[in-house]
């Protein structure tokens, strides 16, 4: 899950680092009015879940009040990468003299939470590492024994030759690390860290990606969901125990299993046709999730036809044959039904759908070419 | 022979009067698994389907020597449930469950990692070694025993893939799903490495999706560590970036994880990627033939069988006696 800059700095505040003082806005006069009670130039910045927000013009620099509601009002409503500013963080400008990177994310190769830190920061770390790779520098943290102060400061040097400058740093990644933890994330990062006028570390922004896996442990963070941010027909998806991920395409794609649903779009382009959407409706064979899953696909205008690709394992065919029948009967679908129902029971599932004449096959691939066809 | 289970194992079911524990407890006694003994907390001396449930592993280990432990309870108490079944002597875990978090799982895999103990998953279908045993929630109907090993990071894709191995008459040495998860106990290179030395096995599928690099990985350990063809897939050509496509590990996250770099890293190394899952059995049967007219040039005195193993699998294990075979297991189950 995705935050907000707002919320993992809220969230690094708790943790005792240093940030920025701000405050999140709606609308340009709440915007005029921090910036005349911090009484100094401030920031306005779009938050949205997208990287590049500054380049796309979504952060401006406001030397007073006025200027506050005026760019305050040109951000929001802004559309960047496709999504639409609906708040924005106004928060005290900082005198730059440095910028560093410090992140921390779960390294898949290493099995390790990986630190990274790099005197170049403010731009776009991946950047960082395929055109100066020798600017970053990596500890991968031991994860019975945790981050060791001796490690933090290793890293802070790279940054910050000048040890007192360093101590701040390692009092911040230290502190990162708590926050990575605590909040169960697959990724916390800085960038920038900036160093100020009174040379003083601050966090200018923050990033947390929050693991779906441990969020049952944190029903705190779990409010900082965004519904704004997030596709409405992924969030109906989400209620009913499905994953689902929309695409632009007219063939909606109902299949049990990840792989095999990805593997169907993948097939449904293979044969020139474009998939509307990616939907698991997981191992179970409970027709209420046949019908969430149909409703779902329905609602998208688009979609002039529904594929099911069904590998009946531990999930039985009949069930799921079951499940479109009521489906249908309680939706009265607007579009064709192409069905593939494969596996245990599939003959049972086979007389429960004979008197719908559904077109129907046992062949991934001659699934795929009947929804096709429907569409063609 | 197989890898990792095979007729030595022996199962002890962790969750197993839960719903899908229960369930599963009767589908691998039915494909013939060794299911010696279960673990509830609270429930212990009771039976299920006939199996002795235990209050704890190290419990179970001591009464029934069981030596490997799958996992069906909930997210929140799988972790624990991992720890359990090392500390309780278990030397394979395979894990079912989904949704573990990540944090708990790193500090999980390196702990196993000291003491020894494989883990396969989690959020994984298990694994089977057809006729053999089969540890996990895998539809033991469509596999067939034979010379093919398959490694999958997915489930029911493995299901479509196998069932058109077995139809081509392609059966299979052991079948792993090593989990959709991004930290996971087994990965591609330990199954190749297994698979590599197991005499049943003669070919390899390996099915692999977008996120991470584990592919690239495989590829690069292949070409320095295989002498058996093995041929690909790769799931999710299509996938938008910077979504989760259902497992959590299956995330196109800035430049890394895409199919296309997949793909072209396995064909570097000299492996086939098949565009669509009906293409594999085919490109495996060639890729064998290959393989064989190869090994027969080197050692031209090489046993008929080798040469042709899908004529001789099939004279070895006609249908009818796969079926005996496991009816008569299923039976002394039962008693």
């Amino acid at each position: 899950m995705k935050i907000h800059e707002y919320q993992a700095k809220e969230i690094f505040a708790k943790f005792g680092m240093p940030v920025p003082k701000g405050e999140v806005v709606m609308a340009p006069e709440e915007a005029r009015n921090v910036a005349i009670r911090y009484g100094k130039p401030v920031m306005v910045k779009a938050q949205v879940h997208v990287g590049g927000r500054g380049k796309a013009g979504g952060i401006k620099f406001c030397k007073d009040p006025d200027e506050a509601f005026l760019n305050a009002q040109e951000v929001l409503g802004m559309d960047i990468k496709g999504l639409t500013v609906k708040k924005i963080l106004v928060t005290e400008a900082v005198d730059i003299k440095s910028e560093a990177y410090v992140g921390i994310i779960t390294d898949r190769l290493t099995k390790k939470n990986v630190f990274m830190v790099s005197p170049a920061g403010g731009i776009d770390i991946e950047q960082v590492a395929r055109e100066t790779p020798d600017k970053i520098m990596k500890c991968g943290v031991d994860p019975i024994y945790g981050l060791r102060p001796f490690e933090a400061l290793k890293l802070a040097r790279f940054i910050y030759p000048d040890i007192k400058i360093a101590r701040q740093a390692v009092d911040i990644i230290m502190k990162l690390y708590n926050v990575f933890l605590g909040v169960d994330a697959s990724l916390a990062e800085i960038n920038p860290l900036v160093l100020d006028g009174n040379g003083m570390l601050v966090a200018l922004d923050a990033k947390i990606n929050l693991d779906d896996n441990g969020l049952f442990r944190h029903p705190e963070l779990e409010k900082m969901r965004d519904l704004d941010a997030e596709e409405p027909a992924e969030i109906e998806a989400k209620k009913a125990d499905l994953s689902f991920v929309k695409l632009n395409g007219n063939i909606g794609c109902i299949v049990n299993g990840a792989g095999l649903a990805m593997a169907t779009m993948d097939l449904v382009k293979y044969f020139g046709g474009e998939p509307a959407n990616f939907l698991d409706i997981g191992g179970s064979s409970n027709p209420e999730k046949v019908t969430a899953a149909m409703r779902i696909i329905l609602n998208d205008p688009n979609v002039g036809v529904i594929l099911f690709n069904i590998f009946g394992g531990i999930t039985r065919c009949d069930d799921v044959a079951n499940g479109i029948v009521q489906a249908v009967e309680k939706l009265n679908p607007r579009v064709p039904i192409v069905v593939r129902l494969t596996g245990t029971n599939e003959d049972k599932a086979k007389e429960i759908l004979d008197k719908y004449n559904f077109p129907s096959t046992n062949s991934m691939e001659e699934v795929v070419k009947m929804a096709i066809k429907e569409v063609a | 022979m197989a890898i990792f289970v095979d007729k030595n194992t022996r199962v002890v079911v962790q969750g197993i009067t839960g719903r899908d524990g229960s369930f599963h407890t009767q589908q691998m006694l039915n494909a013939g698994t060794k299911v010696v003994a279960g673990v509830t907390p609270g429930k212990g001396g009771t039976e299920v389907f006939g199996v002795p449930v235990f209050e704890s592993v190290a419990d179970a280990v001591a009464k029934t020597k069981a030596n490997t432990s799958i996992i069906f309870v909930p997210p929140a108490y799988a972790i624990d449930a991992i720890y359990e079944a090392a500390e309780g002597g278990i030397k394979l875990i395979i894990c079912i469950t989904e949704g573990l978090p990540t944090i708990d799982m790193v500090k999980v895999y390196h702990y196993l990692k000291a003491k020894g103990v494989r883990l396969i998953g989690p959020n994984c279908p298990g694994i089977i070694s057809p006729e053999q045993s089969k540890v996990g929630i895998l539809p033991s109907q469509i596999f067939k025993k034979g010379p093919i090993g398959v490694i999958s990071r997915s489930g029911t894709l493995t299901y479509e893939i196998v069932y058109n191995l077995t139809n081509k008459g392609l059966g299979q040495s052991t079948c792993i799903g090593i989990g959709g998860d991004p930290i996971i106990g087994t990965n591609f290179i330990d199954c190749l490495e297994a698979f590599e030395n197991d005499p049943q096995t003669k070919g390899i599928v390996l099915i692999g999706e977008i996120g991470g690099s584990d592919e690239e990985m495989a590829a690069e350990f292949i070409k320095k560590n295989l002498t058996k063809p093995v041929v690909g897939f790769i799931a999710g050509r299509t996938a938008p970036p910077g979504k989760r496509m259902g497992h959590a590990g299956a995330i196109i996250s800035g430049s890394s994880g895409l199919a296309e770099d997949k793909i072209k890293a396995l064909n570097a190394v000299g492996i086939p990627v098949a565009e669509i899952p009906s293409k594999i059995a085919d490109l495996m049967a060639e890729k064998l033939a290959e393989f064989s007219k190869k090994t027969a040039k080197r050692a031209p005195k090489q046993s008929p069988k080798k040469k042709a193993p899908k004529k001789a699998i099939k004279k070895a294990m006609p249908k009818k006696a796969i079926k005996k075979a496991t009816k008569k297991s299923t039976a002394r189950k039962k008693k």
